[in-house]
């Protein structure tokens, strides 16, 4: 993509600053529609009506919302500290922001190919946690510090549970670059991860179980990293107003939703490039069938969006049915269950690769 | 100056910058939250010398683990956070004496090694040979290492789980 960029435009900044806008607006657009998503799936869920009001079916709520959001006066407490304050909401973006720069949406619309992607996308969510912590405490807020530790401690936990099985996928594929792993998975859908990879081997068919097993460990770990209801205590409502973000109002509160959002995007395209072809069809493509290349890049994008979108939407689904989690169940769940479970399964994907 | 440069060179200002933060300011947390940009700034030198994965294991084990574990205890030591840690200067003497030797030490070795230079390309995958390497050459430390992180786990584990007679 950068060299389409820089052939078109012949300047080295100019073509990485537009590389960098095409995942931004991806997570402009994710958070505008996913806000009005959650707003209509959680009205039908309570068989409430939802935003009605501007556009069809009220979709450009959140778009007016968030005209709104830019125009607010920025009101903070004076007992803030200043400096980490007004960092916070921008680390935590960019945080998030970073980990699109290695997400391949298309077999060409990749922003680096670097070779340790999938390692790199695990790591930079570290700043997120930083950027949490520095907002919370930064508040001089008891909720928000509450709320930052009990994030701070849910994300650090949690990334154990996906790192094991991100482990035993890297085992299987051979690769750490999630445009390989997307490769791999071509063409057909029973070739995808999750129907045990390529080929008709036995282990194919032996790897079944423990690769579903793979991806619910996965989905309930990212679940929790990214905060969200069952594993919502982070921003608990009825116990700590809004969490590590209750002092920020107006476009920096905006940025912190931008920032789940996107998170929540970003996860969902993880799970979706492990075990779902990532942006590969299920079935096959319009444009090799009638020979024109630029259509099969716009294909894949559309399905690897819809991929996305379709996780995002059983993220929704999970908060509005599941009541959320105490701390200490929480924790069980992740340490003496999800981790010894992720364990077994590497051990297993192990043999069964060896064979 | 090419693109290259200018992108070391700030990578260095950060690095450099907040480092000097990290042991002026007065606030033991704005020193955690320096750290955070030091370490940030050498995983982009890294990047610029070609080595990702040193890099990316830099922002892992520091800014995800080390980091935010520090940030954890100085957060929940409740009356750390309204004393000044005093960063003024002590035992000026024995300090700069020992500091002088060590940067003699460093500076010499800088100048007087004769590095081996010679151009090569930067190699496109790292991380196949290092994989390689630490399974077959360096399999011994690999393994030395590893027991010395469960050590330290056990007695970390058993540290805090201390019952109270």
């Amino acid at each position: 993509m950068y060299q389409f960029f820089f052939d078109l435009t012949g300047n080295v900044i100019i073509s990485t600053l537009a590389v960098a806008l095409v995942p931004l607006i991806c997570i402009l657009l994710v958070t505008l529609f996913g806000v009005w998503l959650e707003r209509k799936v959680s009205a039908w869920m309570q068989d409430r009506v939802g935003p009605n009001r501007i556009g069809p079916y009220g979709i450009f709520q959140t778009v007016a919302d968030f005209i709104k959001m830019l125009q607010k006066e920025d009101a903070v407490s004076s007992e803030i500290d200043g400096v980490l304050y007004n960092i916070a909401p921008v680390l935590v973006f960019a945080g998030s922001f970073a980990a699109f720069a290695v997400i391949p949406f298309a077999a060409t619309i990749i922003g680096s190919e670097i070779e340790v992607g999938l390692f790199y996308m695990l790591a930079v969510s570290s700043f997120v946690v930083a950027g949490i912590l520095m907002g919370g405490w930064s508040s001089n807020n008891k909720y928000s510090l509450l709320g930052s530790m009990r994030s701070a401690a849910q994300i650090v936990s949690y990334e154990i549970p996906t790192a094991l099985v991100v482990l035993s996928m890297v085992m299987l594929t051979g690769t750490l670059s999630l445009t390989q792993i997307s490769e791999l998975q071509t063409s057909s859908f029973w070739h995808w991860n999750i129907f045990g990879g390529p080929g008709w081997e036995l282990s194919k068919f032996l790897l079944i179980p423990f690769m579903v097993v793979g991806f619910i460990i996965i989905f309930i770990s990212t679940l929790a990293e990214v905060n969200r209801t069952p594993f919502d205590i982070p921003e608990a409502e009825s116990e700590l107003v809004a969490g590590y973000f209750t002092e920020y109002c107006g476009m920096k509160y905006g940025m912190f939703m931008l920032a789940e959002y996107g998170n929540m995007f970003a996860v969902s395209l993880l799970v979706s490039v492990l075990f779902f072809g990532g942006y590969q069809s299920p079935v096959g493509y319009l444009g090799k069938t009638f020979g024109i290349e630029w259509l099969v890049s716009l294909e894949q994008f559309g399905w690897f969006f819809a991929k996305g979108w379709f996780f995002i939407f059983v993220q929704m689904w999970l908060r509005w049915t599941l009541p959320r989690l105490r701390v200490d169940q929480l924790m069980t769940l992740c340490w003496k269950y999800l981790i010894p479970y992720a364990v077994i399964n590497l051990v297993i994907i192990g043999i069964i690769s060896l064979l | 100056m090419n693109y290259y440069d200018i992108m070391f060179y700030i990578f260095a200002a950060i690095t450099l910058v907040s480092a000097w933060f990290v042991v002026t300011t007065r606030n033991v947390i704005y020193s955690a939250f320096f750290l955070l940009f030091t370490f940030f700034g050498v995983a982009g030198i890294y990047v610029l010398l070609a080595a990702d994965f040193i890099a990316v294991v830099q922002i892992m084990v520091y800014v995800g683990g080390i980091l935010i574990l520090l940030l954890f205890g100085v957060m929940l030591t409740n009356t750390i956070t309204n004393v000044d840690i005093r960063t003024g200067a002590s035992n000026l003497l024995p300090a700069s004496i020992a500091t002088g030797i060590l940067m003699g030490a460093v500076v010499s070795v800088m100048w007087y090694t004769e590095w081996k230079i010679q151009p090569t390309a930067a190699p496109n995958t790292t991380i196949k040979e290092l994989g390689r390497l630490l399974l077959t050459d360096y399999v011994l430390v690999f393994e030395l290492l590893g027991l010395l992180l469960l050590v330290a786990l056990i007695g970390a584990a058993s540290i805090a789980r201390r019952e109270k007679e």
